[in-house]
């Protein structure tokens, strides 16, 4: 009998829970193709190994917290591409053996957390935006590429309470460059790179009634077309701006989410807005909701006094490799090898890395340790936050003989228990 | 583990023990009695100290997405270190803590039961893993429901039937204890800009009031025969002149009644309780709460006392909490959800010298002091009005006029002429302040095995280096209020969990949640949650909700 099973795609930040799978054929249905790639038959790392030595999960584990154990200050690092039960036993992990705590989010949307540490950040979920939204923008983000399904689902061509069609719907699309998304917009909008932060400036202004303080053009965008924007946001019932890395990774990064806040502080005095950020992994926002409450703060967090301690651009996986100031690694569901800079990489290959992940990649390559797990959502289940925080059981549907990550995080935590005692 | 704590000075409101020496016997969790202890059984010497139930918390914002996100946004709130890892967790925080740190300095505090008062439905599931993040205590969440469509429509369509089964079907989903209301109608309004600030706005898109909606809930709350009652946070919160929609409100209870506990528990009335016409003459509307709450029978309150010092307000509320933003100028977080409700975290303070802060600073106690002792619990509605690690600063103020005396010498002048708290006699007794932290909030939460020493209850025991026979506790108020900051010995379920302020062992307590679902028949909602789901929410219904099984340590309540 074939059966077909409800999932829930563990790719990105979307978490799409309406996609099928195909047990005999092993193939998903009403996927999109980043989602489809992932859910199909796919190269594997075969067994846990020790230097390139197949050994048992045991040994490995063993061996993983050995090192983790005689580090001074290991950095285990990665964590968007698991759920919450792993990631909370690698808050503890990092915890006992005194080490540092960094998420994908350090080189991708934290930005957007210190910004929210300025000024707090004005949301809502995605099905608000389904529901309410009659003016959509989405600023430095391309999901027509990197959430495809994002569109459809929440944001473009969503119907629901109040938009019954989508030309109920304004979509606005503001980038450096015509991407595929600029396409379904009714209005683009190209700005110069780096100049998201004047340009969020001018349009403040505008709407505040202090347009003569507007030059004629800013950052590439005529005064005319600002103008209308703004009159567009304001005029708008309900609308949100959904930001991408174009945002947080080009010049003004935090201080351009900040400026973007202030926007939409000054919005909701007239009508309402909100603004959230297209985070990428699917459960980036786990990585960091886990270590807030179990620690406080969401990545950057250093333990080596005991207790957590937060500081970005000190603590953050980059600098702390660029200083070469940890003396061991665990990377876990992140691929630092093939994403990190250079110099980054660098450090890491001099030092002891334990790497836990289903798929081989880059870091695989200079791991001293590699301790393969199960997909979750497909063969392990658990906990993991959409991106704008809802939360969502992943599934198990496949039987597997790989380990969970959560059970291989278990059995570490144990050992490093006993070898400290 | 079997105990025996001897020679102890017993106050026990629910039995009527009042400072009586007395021996407690505690066999499997239980308190039980003499006979049952036998063999091997570990002895504390409570001579001289006051014994007494764990307290319990039944309205604190400790867990989920809102508290989280007040640590996100406050990194400031966590360097306050108080233990480095070791045999216990790292625990963290000056008022917002860190999960371990919640369960530990509850703990240390002599409580041992804490309860979430606002679970936003589409993110249950989170509210329950931070919930499975504190230790040593029990805990439980109320699932809000003020703004819910399917409230809403219901309420609209005067569908009885359906809106009883939604609510059984909701609070099972969601792994809930309970009914909680936060500004009913307000929020939906919210969502077009607005606010309902009395009880006869029109919610837009729905026809229906909150006068509607908070009666409709009481009405069905009360039909299912829930262990606790609707749990309202007021229309109009923070706004001078409330206290008048507070005290409507609590009218529409009127023709309710249950024979065990309350129909209506209003929380943190401290932010309701304002007369007045602007922030200009704003002054104290208590004394007419304090009233009305008096001559009725069917209601209870919590005080919501402000703590002078840093604090987070995190609500539900979500339009509130943008005028507070508006006023004070501060960081401000929103959130509008789907499944459907708001929030809104904003950072405060309250200064003594602040007219205002001063001034709620004094509501709050005269709402302890003026309300009778079974219908008021203590609460700072932590975070907002402050830490909990302070109750014991508002079980002294309410113990010893000597001590609000010289408070209010510290404080703005203006509580003197907007308020009537400097002319309060009146002082709590040792009894009744033990009857506001332990025996009454366990009343109203309509949990029998807690709050009380009897035999059968649950073995959750605070004994303080203090005998109630010699302590003077209008003079001693400085002893009072150290004392109580740490416990001499808090027991959990059985096990000795804190001694003198120092952690002892960690436990992993229970969390509460309630069944109604055997009291309704689905089938009447089916279709529309089928049709919800399908049309306006952006997950399928079959991946909404907590599944039992995901729970570290669930007990389920059936309704019987």
């Amino acid at each position: 009998m074939a059966e077909e099973v409800n999932i829930i795609c563990t790719f990105c930040g979307s978490v799409c829970d309406d996609v099928q799978f195909d047990l005999e054929k092993f193939k998903g249905k009403k996927f999109c193709k980043l989602g489809s790639s992932k859910f199909s038959k796919k190269e594997r790392i075969k067994a846990p190994m020790i230097d390139g030595k197949e050994v048992s999960y045991e040994e490995a584990i063993e061996k993983a917290a050995e090192i983790l154990v005689n580090a001074k200050r290991p950095l285990l690092y990665g964590w968007a591409s698991t759920v919450n039960e792993a990631i909370r036993l690698g808050v503890l992990l990092t915890e006992k053996v005194r080490g540092v705590y960094d998420q994908c989010a350090s080189v991708c949307h934290a930005p957007g957390t210190l910004a929210l540490i300025e000024e707090g950040v004005p949301g809502g979920s995605l099905g608000e935006i389904k529901n309410r939204a009659d003016m959509v923008v989405f600023w430095g983000s391309n999901p027509m590429e990197a959430h495809p399904r994002h569109p459809v689902r929440y944001s473009v061509r969503a119907k629901g309470l109040l938009i019954k069609d989508r030309k109920d719907r304004k979509v606005v699309v503001v980038d450096v460059r015509k991407t595929k998304s600029a396409n379904m917009a009714d209005l683009f909008i190209q700005i110069k790179p780096g100049y998201d932060y004047p340009v969020l400036s001018a349009l403040r202004a505008i709407i505040k009634g202090e347009e003569d303080a507007v030059p004629e053009e800013v950052g590439g965008v005529k005064k005319e077309q600002l103008k209308e924007l703004a009159e567009m946001m304001k005029s708008a019932k309900y609308g949100a701006v959904l930001y991408g890395l174009g945002v947080t990774q080009s010049r003004g990064r935090d201080r351009n989410v900040e400026n973007a806040i202030k926007l939409i502080q000054l919005l909701n005095r007239y009508t309402r807005w909100i603004i959230w950020p297209m985070r990428g992994h699917y459960n980036v926002v786990g990585a960091g909701e886990v270590p807030a409450w179990e620690a406080g703060y969401t990545y950057a967090i250093d333990f080596s006094r005991g207790y957590p301690r937060f500081s970005p651009g000190e603590f953050s996986a980059n600098e702390i490799l660029q200083r070469g100031d940890c003396d061991a690694a665990l990377i876990i569901a992140s691929d630092p090898a093939a994403h990190f800079p250079k110099v980054s990489v660098k450090h890491l290959k001099k030092i002891p890395v334990i790497q836990i992940d289903p798929f081989p990649n880059m870091t695989t390559l200079l791991s001293d340790v590699v301790i393969p797990s199960a997909v979750a959502g497909l063969e392990a289940e658990g906990t993991a936050y959409r991106m704008d925080g809802i939360p969502f059981r992943v599934k198990k549907i496949v039987d597997t003989e790989y380990w969970s990550d959560e059970k291989i995080l278990e059995l570490m935590l144990e050992k490093v228990n006993e070898l400290q005692r | 583990m079997m105990l025996h704590i001897k020679n102890g000075i017993v106050i026990d409101p629910k039995n009527g023990i009042d400072a009586e020496k007395m021996d407690i016997f505690v066999k499997n969790g239980k308190i039980v009695e003499e006979s049952e202890v036998k063999g091997d059984v570990k002895v504390i010497d409570a001579s001289n100290k006051l014994v007494v139930a764990g307290g319990f918390d039944m309205h604190a914002h400790i867990a989920g997405s809102k508290i989280n996100v007040g640590r996100e946004m406050r990194p400031e709130e966590m360097r306050t270190v108080r233990l480095v890892a070791g045999k216990f967790r790292a625990s963290i925080g000056r008022v917002l803590l860190t999960s371990p740190a919640i369960g530990y300095e509850y703990a240390k505090m002599g409580y041992t039961s804490a309860f979430e008062a606002a679970q936003p439905p589409v993110g249950a599931l989170h509210t329950h893993e931070e919930l499975d993040a504190i230790p040593m205590i029990d805990k439980a969440a109320l699932p809000v429901f003020g703004n819910w469509h399917f409230v809403l429509k219901y309420v609209a369509e005067k569908n009885w039937e359906k809106l009883r089964t939604f609510i059984a079907w909701a609070i099972e989903r969601t792994k809930g204890f309970g009914v909680k209301v936060v500004n009913p109608g307000g929020v939906e309004a919210w969502m077009y800009g607005g606010n309902c600030k009395s009880l006869d706005d029109e919610v837009p898109g729905f026809g229906v009031t909150p006068r509607e909606i908070i009666t409709a809930l009481i009405q069905e709350t009360e039909n299912l025969n829930l262990s606790h009652s609707v749990h309202l946070h007021c229309n109009n919160l923070g706004t001078p002149g409330n206290y008048e929609t507070t005290i409507e409100s609590m009218k529409l209870a009127s023709k309710f009644s249950n024979d065990r506990r309350q129909v209506l528990h209003v929380t943190h009335v401290q932010f309701n309780a304002y007369s007045g016409s602007s922030w200009r003459d704003v002054g104290s509307g208590a004394a007419e709460i304090a009233k009305y709450v008096n001559s009725v029978d069917n209601i209870t309150i919590d005080m919501g006392q402000p703590i002078f010092g840093h604090a987070t307000a995190m609500t539900g509320d979500a339009p509130f909490q943008f005028t507070l933003h508006k006023l004070t100028g501060a960081r401000w977080s929103n959130k509008d959800s789907e499944i459907e409700g708001g929030a809104g975290i904003v950072p405060i303070g309250y200064l003594p010298k602040n007219p205002i802060h001063a001034l709620q600073w004094a509501i709050g106690l005269e709402l302890g002091l003026l309300v009778d002792s079974d219908k008021v619990v203590l609460s700072t509605d932590y975070p907002n009005g402050g830490p909990f690690t302070e109750y014991p600063y508002i079980m002294a103020m309410l113990m010893s006029r000597k001590m609000r005396e010289k408070e209010l010498e510290r404080v703005s002048p203006y509580v003197q002429k907007a308020t009537g708290l400097a002319a309060i006699d009146r002082e709590k007794t040792l009894f009744e302040v033990i009857q506001m932290t332990r025996s009454l909030p366990a009343r109203v939460m309509g949990l029998d095995s807690k709050g009380h020493l009897g035999f059968g209850a649950d073995a959750d025991i605070a004994i303080y280096n203090f005998d109630p026979l010699t302590v003077d506790v209008t003079n001693d108020f400085e002893t009072v209020y150290k004392v109580f900051k740490t416990s001499a010995y808090t027991i959990k379920g059985g096990e000795i969990i804190a001694m003198n302020g120092e952690l002892v062992k960690e436990v992993w307590g229970r969390t509460f949640w309630v069944d109604a679902t055997s009291k309704v028949e689905m089938e009447a909602i089916e279709s529309d949650l089928d049709e919800m789901f399908s049309k306006y929410y952006s997950l399928e219904r079959q991946n909404y909700g907590v599944e039992e099984s995901w729970i570290k340590k669930p007990e389920r309540l059936v309704m019987g």
